[in-house]
C-alpha cells in the first residue's frame, strides 16, 4: 500500500511511454502519394512489418552495422573506463598535498556537457589539429572511416572515466583503514593488498558504476553525432538510426528501432544483474559492517 | 526504500508535471487549419526562421510593425542547424498548431512540406514573381503550384587566386575542368605557387557532398532524377560528373583531408592562402576580402562561374523561400508580410545589411550594388543556369543515399559505376510515384 503512489508514478512516466512506443511501432503512416502528389493521410496498422523491415535487405546491413558499432563502443569504452576510473579513484584516495586540486581536475571532463566535449575533440581531431600534430601523422579522424571509431572511443573514455572514478572513490572510502593495516602487519605487499582487499571490497560500487555506464553507452547518440556527424556508417549507433527514421517522418519504424534497442539494453542489464548482481547482494550481506542505507539503495538501483 | 521515497516521489512528481505544464502552454494551438484556397484572416502573426546571424531581421520586422500596428509580426528564432529548424516546423505542423504563420523554408523542403499539406497554396496572381529570377521561382513550386515565395538565393561560384594566375601567365579564369588543371600545373611551377593546393569542393559526408555531386553531374549534362522524377544515374553523363570528383581527390588535385572540411573549414582553407581554386557560396567573398589580417588572400582573389567538362558548369541552387503554414490563423496578413519581405526595398536593404543574395533580377544589375558586391554579375549568371537539388517528398532519405554512395566513391571504397548503380537502386523506391 505504501508503495502504490511510487508504482503509479513509475507506471505513468516509464510504463506508459514504453507501451505507447511499442504501439506506435505497429503502425505506419504518410508513406504513399496520391495522384495530385499529396501524401496519403491516416495511420495504418501493419503489425510487425516495421520489425521485419529492420532485419531484411539493405536495412539489415545498416542495422547490424549500427548494432556492432553500439556493442563495440560499449565493450571497449566500458573496459577502458573501468581500468582508468579505478586508477583515478586510487589516486584520488591517497593523502598528498594538492589532493583537492587533483580531484577537481580529474572530474572536469565529467562536468563538461557532452555536446561541448564533442566540439572540443572535433577540434583536436581535425586534419590539422592537435592530435595529428602530436602524432606527426595525417590521420583523417573526423571523416567516415575506422579512425572515426577510435576518435569516438577516446573522447568517450576521456569524458566518462571520472564517473567510474567518482563512484569507486566512494566505495574506497568505505573500506576501513584497519583492514589494510592488518594486512600490512601480516606482510601483504601493495599488489596483494589491492587484489585481495581493495578490489573485493570496492566491487559492489564498481559493478554499479559499470552497469550504469553500460546502460548509458548503449544509447549513445550525442558524442558521435557532434564529433563525427550523423549518417556516418563507421560510428552510427542504434539510437542514431532511430533518430534518422524519426526525422524522416517514419515514426513507426523509429519506434521499432527504439523498441529493439530497449530489449537489447534490458537483456544486457538483466544478464549483468543475474550474473554479477546476485553476487553484489550476497557480498553485501556477508559484510555486516557496511551501513544499511547504502545496501538498500543499491538493491533499489539494481532492481530499477 | 522508505527513506528515499519522499525525495524520489518529489523528483518523479516534478518530472511528471513538467511535460504536462509544457503541453498546457502549447495548448492554445490547433484552432487554425482553414480549408486552404482563400487566404483570409488579419491580425498578429509570427515569422519562423533560423537563427538570424546578422541581427538585421528585427530591424526589417520593426519596419513592418510600425506600419501595421494591428498585424504585428513576432520573430520566432529556431536553432542554427537546418535540420533542427525543419524538425520544429514539422512538429508544429503535425500538431496543427497555429503558433507558426510565416515559415522561412530551405529550398529543398518545399516538396516535402507541400505534399504533406502543411503549406497554404499561394495565388500566383497576388505575388509579384515577374521580376524574380526564374530558377528561384521553381524552388517554391510543387507539381505546378506555388507554395513559397523566394526571398534569398544562393549558388556555387568559383573562387580563384588572381595573383597566382597572373604570376603564372594565365590571363582568364578556367572555363573547363581541363583548363583548371592546366592552370594548376602552371601555377605550381612558379615560386609563389609552391605548396598551394589546386582545388577544393566540399566532399564531407553531409548535405555538402550532395551539392558537389549534383553540380558535377549537372555540369556533365546528367541529372540525379530524370524529367519523370525517377533516378537517372546509370548514364555516361552521371559517370563523367562523379568521375570528376573522384579523380580530383585521387590525383591529388584536392588534398586527402578534403573529406573532413565543412563549409567554414573550406573558407578558412582558402583564406589561409593555400588554395588556388575553390567552389564556394558567395558569403565567403566579404570575409575573404577582410583587410584586418584575418584573411591572407584579401584583394588577391576573384570569382567566376563554375567550370564544367566542355564549357561553363552548372551551379546548384541554395537559398530560402517564404511560405504560409496551412494552420496559421491570419493568412491574409501573412501574405502581405511575405510580399513586404520579398519586395524590392526590403531585398535591397537586406542585401546591403547581410549580403544575402536577392531573388530580384534587377538588383544584380544595379551599379551601386555591384560596386559594393563585385561578385553579383557572376552570381547572376550562376543562378540563371543553376539547377535545383532533386525535388522529392522524401528528400531526407534521398540526400542520405546520395551522400553515402558518393562518399564511398570519392574515398575510393567503391568504383564509380558500382556506386552509381547502387544509388540508382536505392533511389528507386524513394522516388516511387
Amino acid at each position: 500500500m505504501l508503495l502504490s503512489p511510487t508504482l503509479l508514478v513509475l507506471g505513468l512516466v516509464i510504463g506508459y511511454p514504453v507501451l505507447a512506443g511499442f504501439r506506435e511501432s505497429l503502425f505506419t503512416k504518410g508513406q504513399g502519394l496520391d495522384a495530385d502528389g499529396f501524401v496519403v493521410e491516416g495511420e495504418r496498422f501493419v503489425g510487425l512489418d516495421n520489425y521485419t523491415a529492420i532485419f531484411s535487405g539493405e536495412r539489415a546491413d545498416a542495422f547490424w552495422n549500427a548494432f556492432s558499432n553500439t556493442t563495440l563502443f560499449t565493450v571497449t569504452t566500458v573496459l577502458l573506463e573501468t581500468v582508468l576510473g579505478v586508477g583515478m579513484a586510487l589516486i584520488m584516495n591517497q593523502a598528498f598535498r594538492g589532493r583537492a586540486l587533483v580531484r577537481a581536475s580529474i572530474l572536469v571532463p565529467w562536468a563538461i556537457p557532452t555536446a561541448i566535449s564533442g566540439l572540443l575533440w572535433r577540434w583536436i581531431f581535425q586534419a590539422d589539429g592537435a592530435a595529428n600534430a602530436l602524432l606527426r601523422q595525417q590521420i583523417l579522424w573526423t571523416a567516415d572511416g575506422f579512425p572515426a571509431r577510435l576518435a569516438v572511443i577516446i573522447a568517450e573514455v576521456w569524458k566518462t572515466s571520472p564517473f567510474i572514478g567518482l563512484l569507486v572513490l566512494a566505495g574506497l572510502q568505505m573500506i576501513p583503514r584497519e583492514v589494510h593495516e592488518a594486512a600490512q602487519v601480516d606482510g601483504a605487499g601493495p599488489v596483494q593488498r589491492f587484489c585481495r582487499i581493495t578490489l573485493p571490497l570496492v566491487r559492489p560500487a564498481l559493478l554499479v558504476a559499470v552497469l550504469f555506464r553500460m546502460l548509458d553507452v548503449l544509447r549513445m547518440f550525442d558524442l558521435p553525432a557532434v564529433l563525427i556527424g550523423v549518417n556516418q556508417r563507421s560510428v552510427e549507433t542504434l539510437t542514431m538510426i532511430s533518430w534518422f527514421e524519426a526525422s524522416n517522418l517514419r515514426y513507426g519504424s523509429a519506434a521499432a528501432y527504439a523498441t529493439v534497442l530497449f530489449v537489447y539494453i534490458a537483456l544486457i542489464a538483466y544478464l549483468f544483474v543475474k550474473l554479477l548482481g546476485a553476487d553484489i547482494i550476497g557480498a553485501a550481506r556477508q559484510r555486516t559492517r557496511r551501513p544499511r542505507a547504502v545496501r538498500g539503495k543499491r538493491t533499489g538501483k539494481a532492481a530499477a | 526504500m522508505r527513506s528515499i521515497s519522499p525525495a524520489g516521489g518529489a523528483v518523479l512528481g516534478l518530472t511528471l508535471a513538467l511535460p504536462l505544464a509544457l503541453t498546457a502552454c502549447g495548448g492554445d494551438g490547433g484552432t487554425g487549419g482553414g480549408k486552404g484556397a482563400a487566404l483570409d484572416g488579419r491580425g498578429p502573426i509570427t515569422f519562423v526562421t533560423g537563427k538570424d546571424r546578422s541581427g538585421y531581421l528585427q530591424e526589417q520586422v520593426d519596419g513592418w510593425n510600425s506600419g501595421h500596428p494591428d498585424e504585428k509580426v513576432r520573430i520566432i528564432e529556431l536553432p542554427d542547424e537546418p535540420n533542427d529548424q525543419r524538425q520544429q516546423m514539422i512538429q508544429n505542423a503535425t500538431t496543427k498548431s497555429d503558433a507558426y504563420a510565416v515559415l522561412n523554408l530551405d529550398v529543398v523542403w518545399t516538396a516535402e512540406f507541400a505534399a504533406n499539406r502543411w503549406l497554404a497554396p499561394l495565388p500566383k496572381d497576388r505575388v509579384d514573381l515577374a521580376e524574380m529570377l526564374p530558377a528561384t521561382i521553381a524552388t517554391g513550386q510543387y507539381r505546378g503550384r506555388l507554395y513559397a515565395v523566394p526571398s534569398t538565393s544562393d549558388a556555387g561560384i568559383l573562387y580563384y587566386r588572381k595573383d597566382l594566375l597572373d604570376g603564372a601567365g594565365v590571363s582568364a579564369p578556367p572555363k573547363t575542368w581541363a583548363e583548371m588543371w592546366a592552370a594548376c600545373d602552371k601555377v605550381k611551377k612558379t615560386p609563389a605557387g609552391k605548396g598551394v593546393d589546386c582545388y577544393f569542393t566540399e566532399v564531407n559526408k553531409t548535405e555538402s557532398i550532395t551539392i558537389s555531386a549534383v553540380e558535377a553531374i549537372a555540369s556533365s549534362g546528367g541529372s540525379v532524377l530524370g524529367p519523370d522524377g525517377r533516378p537517372s544515374l546509370t548514364t555516361p553523363q552521371a559517370a563523367k560528373g562523379l568521375e570528376f570528383l573522384v579523380n580530383a581527390r585521387k590525383d591529388g588535385r584536392m588534398p586527402k583531408a578534403a573529406v573532413t572540411l565543412d563549409t567554414e573549414g573550406g573558407r578558412r582553407y582558402f583564406q589561409s592562402g593555400k588554395l588556388l581554386f575553390q567552389r564556394q557560396w558567395p558569403y565567403q567573398y566579404a570575409m575573404a576580402d577582410q583587410k584586418d589580417g584575418s584573411s591572407k588572400v584579401a584583394g588577391r582573389f576573384a570569382v567566376a562561374p563554375l567550370p564544367g567538362p566542355d564549357g561553363p558548369g552548372v551551379a546548384n541552387l541554395g537559398g530560402h523561400n517564404l511560405a504560409i503554414s496551412q494552420f496559421a490563423a491570419n493568412k491574409a496578413s501573412s501574405l502581405d508580410f511575405i510580399r513586404y519581405l520579398t519586395g524590392e526595398p526590403s531585398q535591397r536593404a537586406n542585401l546591403l545589411a547581410t549580403s544575402q543574395a536577392p531573388t530580384l533580377a534587377a538588383l544584380y544589375d544595379d551599379p551601386a550594388m555591384v560596386a559594393k558586391f563585385p561578385y553579383l554579375p557572376v552570381l547572376k549568371t550562376a543562378i540563371a543556369g543553376a539547377k535545383p537539388r532533386p525535388v522529392v517528398v522524401r528528400y531526407g532519405d534521398v540526400t542520405a543515399a546520395i551522400q553515402g554512395s558518393v562518399y564511398d566513391a570519392v574515398t575510393g571504397r567503391t568504383p564509380i559505376d558500382q556506386a552509381l548503380s547502387g544509388l540508382q537502386g536505392k533511389l528507386g523506391p524513394l522516388t516511387a510515384p
